[in-house]
């Protein structure tokens, strides 16, 4: 043993910002923010309905701000970010093997981008029928 | 054979003379084919015999000289010169202590990995008599990828977790762990996930996936460790809605 | 070392990403036509309504919210520690507070509508 090995300090609050692959799981990761103000937005338009339709259409009022129009859009952007980096970890989270073989990844990380495609247009669909 | 000059910086740490880790830049003539390995013995041969770090195999086998080049975990016997510029940043591996130059102290991994019990703990013994365990491809499958890690602790050098909260088992030693969990002739897993289903245990990692990306064996720790947080939660729910249920 | 309590938080973030990743671009679309003016037929407050005054409907609109707000509040658990905020207990306090307010709002609107 040594007499006094040196400890390298990491920083606790800047240790993201010393590598590409860090940034890219901090923005992974700041995307529950938007996910959390948008499901507000959701719980908010619920309460504007139990309170009646000129409560829904003050809701309605609000959300056509400028504000909220750029939030909406930057949200639209995070969550496909949320989207696509959650489904592209599926294969190491959940392998799945038949026989004596894995499923390639890029088949179950494939499924879950076709399985996403057919829930977009289904709630698409139903938001605007 | 082509010649390049490469000026080396490396990161020096006498614990007897220092109070803190300096750079020292050596120029190193490089063949093209050569290792960044090959430039460090090249300079304890010929120009510093006082450069201290570890390796033994040269071939990706040993897990010995894993230290940071250019600020990326690297075995120092799989970095090939032709990959980089003509200045080459070589420094400890992050997030463990220098003992001297490139040498790290390396004792908490090593107990974290014996922590896991990573070896086998057989389900049912049975006396040499009766014959071997036998195990089908489909059962081999299920953990020959985690057989591969060579304890070279780049992953831990790559977790930003580990960085930051040292206690974390980290890695490695889960991705072993599950290896063990894995393999249908072993029963050890109850002994096990006391460790790993600790909150210092699995529940530490967040999933950076920086440990698979650095990892030189491509052994998929971070796929593992999501894998062994599955299991975990099933059992947390088995073991708290269902205790009626013996495993 | 004991084991963790994490698994009934992490499930809650695991199934919730699952959704979120599967659902919420695609809701945050539809809401941004709404807030552009041009207000799909699902956020029109009949519509709406009628939505949430079915079963069914109450228990898809409960279930998407639930697993969305449990799991941006254990991930934004993680990140507030990932950015320095070592204060664990307070955050995780203050984090499952909002995701439980939120709950609880959601199912007495439920009930009202």
């Amino acid at each position: 043993m040594s007499c006094k090995p040196y400890i390298r300090e990491t920083s606790k609050t800047t240790w993201y910002l010393e590598h590409p692959r860090y940034k890219r799981y901090m923005a992974r990761e700041v995307t529950c923010i938007f996910i959390l103000i948008f499901t507000f937005e959701l719980v908010c338009a619920l309460g504007a309905v139990a309170n009646g339709p000129e409560a829904y259409a003050a809701f309605l009022a609000k959300l056509h701000s400028p504000l909220s129009i750029l939030f909406n859009l930057v949200a639209l952007v995070v969550t496909v970010y949320h989207s696509v980096t959650w489904f592209n970890v599926t294969p190491q989270a959940m392998p799945v093997q038949i026989g004596e073989e894995f499923v390639p990844g890029q088949y179950i990380v494939g499924a879950h981008y076709g399985v996403w495609a057919v829930v977009s247009l289904v709630v698409l669909i139903l938001g605007v029928w | 054979m082509s010649e390049r000059q490469i000026e080396l910086e490396v990161l020096r740490y006498d614990p007897e003379k220092d109070s803190a880790p300096r750079f020292q830049t050596y120029s190193v003539p490089c063949l093209n084919e050569w290792v960044v390995l090959d430039a460090l013995n090249y300079v304890k041969e010929n120009l510093d015999t006082t450069l201290s770090y570890r390796w033994s195999c040269h071939m990706a086998v040993c897990g010995s000289c894993g230290m940071m080049i250019n600020g990326e975990p690297k075995l120092a016997c799989k970095a090939f010169i032709h990959e980089y510029s003509d200045k080459i940043r070589v420094e400890p591996l992050a997030h463990f202590p220098i003992e001297r130059d490139l040498v790290t102290v390396i004792e908490d991994f090593i107990g974290k990995l014996s922590s896991v019990k990573p070896y086998l703990i057989p389900k049912d013994d049975k006396p040499i008599s009766a014959g071997e365990f036998k195990q089908t491809p489909a059962e081999l499958i299920k953990f020959k990828q985690y057989t591969l890690c060579i304890n070279c602790m780049l992953c831990y050098a790559a977790c930003p977790q580990y960085g930051l909260v040292p206690e974390f088992v980290g890695p490695a030693a889960i991705a072993l762990a599950h290896r063990y969990n894995q393999d249908s002739r072993d029963g050890g897993r109850d002994a096990r996930q006391e460790v790993v289903a600790s909150n210092e245990g699995v529940w530490e990692c967040s999933f950076v996936g920086a440990c698979s990306e650095v990892c030189p064996k491509h052994v998929d720790p971070a796929g593992a460790l999501q894998q062994v947080k599955v299991a975990s939660t099933i059992d947390w729910y088995k073991e708290h809605l269902m205790p009626w249920v013996k495993k | 070392m004991a084991k963790s309590n994490k698994p009934i938080f992490w499930s809650l973030f695991a199934a919730g990403g699952t959704v979120t990743a599967f659902v919420t671009p695609a809701l945050v679309l539809l809401l941004l036509f709404a807030s552009l003016g041009l207000v799909p037929s699902l956020f029109t407050y009949e519509h709406l309504h009628d939505f949430a005054h079915h079963w069914l409907g109450k228990l898809i609109i409960f279930g998407v919210i639930l697993v969305s707000l449990w799991h941006a509040a254990h991930r934004l658990r993680v990140t507030l520690h990932d950015f320095g905020v070592r204060a664990d207990t307070v955050v995780a306090y203050a984090v499952y507070g909002i995701a439980g307010l939120g709950t609880l709002m959601t199912l007495v609107y439920l009930l009202r509508i």
